[in-house]
């Protein structure tokens, strides 16, 4: 397992873990340890709004791993982010148990509010958390490993292949948005009590996701960079850069595509679970094709092919974007655009390029750039 | 009775369990074996009853004005053509036509093209890196560690191909004569029992040319190298023996001076070209 320590002795991946635990401390001592009146307080529901932005940054590294290494531009890595979140939503559906409205010992509301009179057979096992937490992984994962065993062996790529999973996402949206579907159509599954026991309600859980939150991000940070640090990773730049060359070393890409994509899709189905407890509701609208290109361009904007460039764009583009909404609502999308024409044309490499620029004339070995490692100094 | 007792001995190895260093076969003759090979594309006859004999180890030019037919030539030893008539062997044991161009790759022939694609974006060591030739499955290569024998090889490579004081620069860099050093290097590490150069000088200054120079003649002995070029000086300084081509056959062969007193190249190719140099 050598491979996935390598991580820990690169100088970026320190700096990054470092200022995400402290992050975590002091946002929980602040929360946990002052009076609600103290002008230092960090109220809950920053709390949680932190721990939705860090479930985007993981979400962002996902895309930032298959896009920026591997030249797959995904627009539809929403899909894998809101099955994650729709496992995670049946899993706390099954927890209200008869508190729901109707009080039904087993049905969901919407369901008995359709008349339906016992549980569909997807929805069966929802009850035990370990099956839950495992669909989260699984259902993204086996939804990519299909997608793409059949994208990448027929050798779509560029913007086909995004045109695809664009239309993987909405034709996804379309379905979840039916009854029928049994997963609560466009209202989606939402009225959460309790996850693992602890009543979602409460302050104390509340910090627990946002840690939670915090460490699923380090962990699928740590396993992004294992993968690019290896021989892999460069494999992927390789292929990313000249496919055909790298086919004629005798790398299998479409397999090497495959895999990393499915990595990836997974850490989005566990960015999406995060994400539905700390939000209270999953609706289809998760599956937008607007969301997915929401996502890439976080990435963008941060610098592709870095991670940590992912995690900056993910978390500064959606607290932009709370302030936004808050104070003038429908001037958003024109910033975001505007935001995203102002880094394109001046600063190609992301917030990322900036930092790194920075980096270097301080020191003579600049932030781990993905395409800038000394693959013989990590081995 | 003898042979149970031989079986029953545990300390010998049988020669079919032990791994052969080279499935190629060239005890008894060349290398690479091509007899009344025939191509055309639409009627036009690209390879025109060519016969051609490499032998192991050996450096050899192959020389011919355009269209001659040296790429298709190559095409057919790496199987991308398949010919109507003839026969193509590589040692004594693999016939070539029966081949599909991975299988032939993988048991060493190895083709560096006119363009030099190396990837830009890794450094000269990692380039070679991925080059080596080991287990490129997925969880294999996720897993991949170098040892101090596959750091060696690299080294030895790096050093053959002048690269040392570039190994950690980004082959994107590098100039284009120091790409293409870097791709024949990146072949190199697949160990090939035959080497198929395209135009290696194209574009070369006088000092990347003697440095190529070195490099192929180097190789020669070890490997056995087929080299297409156009440039007659370059081939004059590193050819032992020189094929010509014309309209898809060998026109003449022998050492540099036969082959230039030949009546017949002169008129065909070398006179011209004389000229121009």
């Amino acid at each position: 397992m050598h491979w996935l320590g390598r991580p820990f002795q690169e100088r970026s991946t320190q700096r990054f873990l470092g200022i995400l635990i402290v992050a975590l401390a002091v946002v929980t001592v602040l929360n946990l340890a002052l009076p609600a009146g103290h002008p230092l307080h960090v109220s809950t529901y920053t709390v949680t709004l932190l721990g939705k932005y860090l479930s985007y940054a993981l979400l962002a590294v996902a895309v930032d791993l298959v896009w920026g290494y591997l030249g797959i531009l995904s627009l539809g890595h929403g899909a894998f982010f809101a099955l994650g979140g729709y496992a995670m939503g049946m899993y706390l559906m099954r927890q209200i148990g008869d508190r729901g409205v109707y009080g039904h010992p087993v049905l969901p509301d919407f369901m008995v509010f359709l008349n339906w009179d016992s549980l569909p057979w997807y929805w069966q096992g929802f009850d035990m958390a370990w099956f839950a937490f495992a669909m989260v992984l699984l259902a993204p994962g086996v939804l990519a490993l299909v997608f793409g065993f059949l994208a990448f062996r027929s050798r779509v790529t560029g913007v086909y292949l995004s045109i695809i999973t664009q239309a993987l996402t909405f034709a996804l949206m379309l379905a979840f948005f039916r009854n029928e579907m049994g997963f609560g159509g466009n209202n989606g599954l939402t009225d959460f009590k309790e996850l693992l026991g602890f009543n979602l309600r409460s302050d104390v859980t509340r910090v627990g996701l946002f840690i939670a939150s915090g460490v699923a991000l380090a962990l699928g940070y740590i396993v992004c960079r294992a993968i690019v640090g290896s021989k892999l990773g460069r494999v992927c730049i390789a292929s990313r850069d000249a496919e055909a060359r790298t086919r004629f070393l005798g790398y299998r890409v479409e397999r090497v595509q495959l895999f990393v994509f499915v990595v990836s899709a997974m850490l989005a189905g566990v960015a999406g679970a995060l994400y539905v407890p700390q939000v209270g509701i999953i609706n289809p609208s998760e599956f937008s094709p607007l969301f997915s290109i929401e996502i890439v361009v976080w990435v963008a904007l941060g610098g592709r092919a870095t991670l940590y460039g992912a995690v900056i764009g993910a978390i500064l583009v959606n607290y932009a974007k709370t302030v936004f909404t808050g104070v003038m609502p429908e001037a958003w999308l024109f910033a975001l655009g505007g935001l995203f024409v102002l880094v394109t044309v001046l600063l190609p490499k992301g917030i990322a390029g900036l930092l790194a620029w920075r980096f270097k004339r301080s020191e003579s070995s600049g932030p781990g750039h993905g395409d800038l490692t000394a693959g013989e100094a990590t081995t | 009775m003898n042979i149970l007792k031989e079986l029953a001995n545990r300390d010998r190895v049988f020669d079919f369990l032990a791994p052969a260093d080279s499935p190629v076969d060239v005890r008894h003759g060349p290398i690479l074996y091509m007899e009344n090979v025939t191509v055309s594309f639409d009627g036009f006859k690209a390879i025109d009853n060519l016969n051609l004999t490499i032998d192991d180890g050996e450096l050899r030019c192959i020389i011919g004005p355009n269209g001659a037919g040296k790429t298709t030539m190559m095409d057919i030893i790496t199987g991308k053509t398949r010919p109507d008539a003839g026969q193509v062997w590589f040692g004594t044991r693999h016939d070539l036509l029966t081949m599909k161009e991975p299988e032939i790759a993988h048991l060493g022939i190895g083709r560096k093209f006119q363009k030099p694609t190396v990837f830009e974006a890794l450094t000269v060591f990692e380039n070679l890196e991925l080059a080596m030739s080991v287990d490129k499955r997925v969880i294999p290569t996720l897993t991949a560690r170098l040892n101090g024998e596959m750091r060696d090889r690299i080294d030895e490579v790096l050093v053959m191909t002048g690269l040392v004081a570039q190994r950690h620069q980004l082959a994107g860099i590098l100039s284009h004569g120091q790409k293409q050093w870097l791709e024949i290097g990146m072949l190199i590490m697949q160990r090939p029992r035959l080497l198929l150069v395209d135009e290696p000088v194209a574009g070369m200054t006088e000092q990347e040319m003697e440095r190529t120079a070195e490099l192929l003649t180097g190789l020669a002995g070890k490997q056995s190298v087929v080299v297409v070029e156009h440039d007659m000086g370059f081939v004059r300084s590193i050819a032992r023996k020189v094929t010509v081509l014309h309209q898809g056959s060998v026109l003449a062969e022998g050492s540099m001076d036969q082959v230039q007193s030949d009546p017949r190249v002169i008129e065909v190719y070398l006179g011209e070209s004389e000229e121009a140099a």
